[in-house]
């Protein structure tokens, strides 16, 4: 396992300290940056390794919620409904992404975009299954209290995080890693040495929804009320792409970071400038992007990275 | 050589049009195992359009192409890779984040299911030694000159095991000391017993190694045959050669 992975492993470990610290806010807020870094370790599967800017985030993520949601309210355990959730995204994601991959470019982003669209106008019509724009409720699952309900919600999140980093530190270190990385840098070139391609991007966009849809399940759960402009909000999309791009392109690591500065700005702007807020956070990112176009995570590759082992870091 | 005449690639009439534009028509060929034949034509004649339909990339509009008997006009690109078709292009392709090392081992890797990433490093590191390139192993593709990435799409197209093996201009733009060298790898591969099909348009290198050769021009075969032939045959004289290299080589005999 390469240095960063581990430096990842071990960060995402120290976030599991915080209920011995926090109050409810606090968990409600390391929930969210579960949440987030699940977003953009998914988003860096297919658009980070394979170089596929997908907006499908939310489509996944409310897609997860509502199946979520629906279950439950069928009365099936949540862990089984996540399941659920996490199983339809890796196939529904799979067999679209066959399809929708074999765009390039803004042609592939802009498709992406409207699986968002699609899924919001599907749910807000099943009225019969969604309750379409009235929302859905959500049973309660633990209710003892609103520290242990936070307690409980945060770990759950975070097991989920930890479980996505895993399979993207398993998919990195193998051959569909590789050859993702190949896609990315040279597609015509990785069919000629027998790389399938269209098969690894539709795994890839697969892995990339399965571990989101987990998480809007969970949202849900921990919310008990959903609506089709929630949980399908476009910023969704568009939030994982900004980490991605803020901690570093490709690197889990990186990405990672990304999420936890991303949520940390959303905050601290949030509280101090409550009527300009996305303003403020628009002209935050843009100076980010313009003075670190390779993200945080190339702050560390090129000063002590290059110190220490005498080469760039990778994107591995 | 080719005692046993065994054919290894079969075209009949094959065609390929984009939209108005016919690319290739009615071209009939056949290639014998161990065969190093030449693909002249000038430009435009189709001769990459010719190798591209064959490995799938832009499929034959109609006809047939056969390879080691087993119908191949409808295949997919990574397919036709993994049965032993392997190519080098023109317009060089690396992975150019990647170290040499990787690029070829990405041709090893996928090329052979079941291939692991250590083996295929392994392997990648003997066909970089033969292209004399294992002292750039480490260094990324996008940093080589373009004589190392032409002889890096070699190590490449050799890392897949080919049976049959296209060679697109691999000495277009190189020196004249770079093209004796490539010229003398080629002269290795025949020898190892590879089956080549190389487009050139140096005839010097063609008719150093080319055992037959085959001419394009306006996307139809115009010759096929033994090299001392083909250089006299008038048609490929006026569709490509010229006068002058025909009288040349009169002079010379």
């Amino acid at each position: 396992m390469t240095r960063t992975n581990i430096a990842l492993l071990v960060l995402i470990a120290c976030v599991a300290a915080l209920p011995l610290f926090g109050d409810a806010y606090a968990m409600r807020l390391g929930t969210m940056a579960c949440m987030y870094a699940i977003f953009a370790l998914s988003w860096n599967i297919v658009g980070g390794f394979a170089g596929y800017p997908s907006f499908a985030t939310a489509a996944f993520f409310g897609l997860g919620a509502y199946t979520t949601g629906i279950l439950m309210n069928k009365g099936v355990p949540l862990s089984v409904s996540l399941l659920g959730a996490l199983v339809l995204c890796l196939v529904l994601a799979a067999a679209l992404g066959a399809v929708l991959l074999r765009l390039r470019g803004h042609y592939f982003a802009i498709a992406s975009l409207s699986l968002v669209e699609v899924f919001r106008e599907l749910v807000n019509n099943a009225t019969d299954l969604t309750g379409g724009g009235m929302g859905l409720n959500i049973p309660l699952v633990s209710g003892s209290s609103v520290l242990s309900d936070a307690t409980f919600f945060f770990y759950a999140m975070w097991g989920l995080l930890l479980l996505t980093a895993l399979v993207v530190i398993a998919v990195s270190a193998s051959k569909l890693g590789f050859g993702l990385n190949c896609i990315r840098q040279n597609e015509t070139a990785s069919n000629m040495v027998g790389l399938n391609s269209t098969l690894h991007k539709a795994v890839a966009f697969g892995l990339s929804a399965c571990f989101v849809g987990a998480a809007g399940g969970l949202y849900a759960a921990w919310v008990h009320y959903i609506d089709p402009s929630d949980v399908f909000d476009i910023l969704y999309s568009v939030k994982p792409i900004v980490m991605a791009l803020m901690g570093g392109l490709g690197s889990p690591l990186g990405v990672v970071c990304g999420a936890f500065v991303y949520l940390g700005l959303e905050e601290v702007v949030w509280r101090n400038y409550i009527q300009i807020h996305s303003g403020v956070l628009g002209v935050l990112i843009i100076l980010l992007l313009l003075f670190l176009p390779h993200g945080l995570i190339s702050l560390h590759a090129s000063k002590i990275w290059r110190g220490l082992f005498g080469r760039k870091a990778k994107h591995v | 050589m080719s005692e046993l005449r065994h054919e290894i690639l079969h075209l009949s009439n094959v065609s390929r049009h984009f939209s108005g534009l016919k690319a290739l028509s009615d071209v009939s060929l056949s290639v014998n195992k161990g065969e190093v034949v030449g693909l002249i034509g000038p430009n435009g004649a189709g001769k990459t359009t010719l190798v591209n339909t064959i490995c799938g990339v832009t499929p034959a509009s109609s006809g047939v192409v056969t390879f080691d008997g087993r119908d191949i006009t409808r295949i997919k690109t990574y397919q036709s890779a993994r049965l032993g078709l392997s190519r080098t292009f023109q317009i060089v392709q690396p992975f150019a984040e990647y170290s040499a090392l990787d690029n070829v081992a990405a041709a090893a890797l996928f090329s052979q299911p079941g291939e692991s990433l250590k083996s295929a490093r392994e392997a990648a590191r003997a066909h970089l030694a033969f292209v004399g390139l294992d002292a750039q192993a480490d260094q990324s593709a996008a940093t080589l000159t373009l004589a190392m990435r032409k002889r890096l799409e070699l190590a490449k197209a050799l890392a897949m095991k080919p049976k049959l093996l296209f060679l697109d201009e691999v000495n277009a733009g190189l020196n004249s000391a770079e093209v004796e060298r490539a010229t003398k790898l080629i002269h290795q591969l025949a020898a190892d017993g590879i089956t080549i099909v190389m487009i050139e348009h140096l005839m010097k290198v063609v008719l150093n190694v080319c055992t037959r050769i085959a001419v394009l021009h306006n996307g139809r075969l115009i010759a096929d045959g033994a090299p001392r032939d083909i250089i006299r045959d008038p048609a490929v004289v006026d569709a490509y050669l010229g006068q002058q290299y025909a009288q040349r080589n009169a002079a010379r005999g």
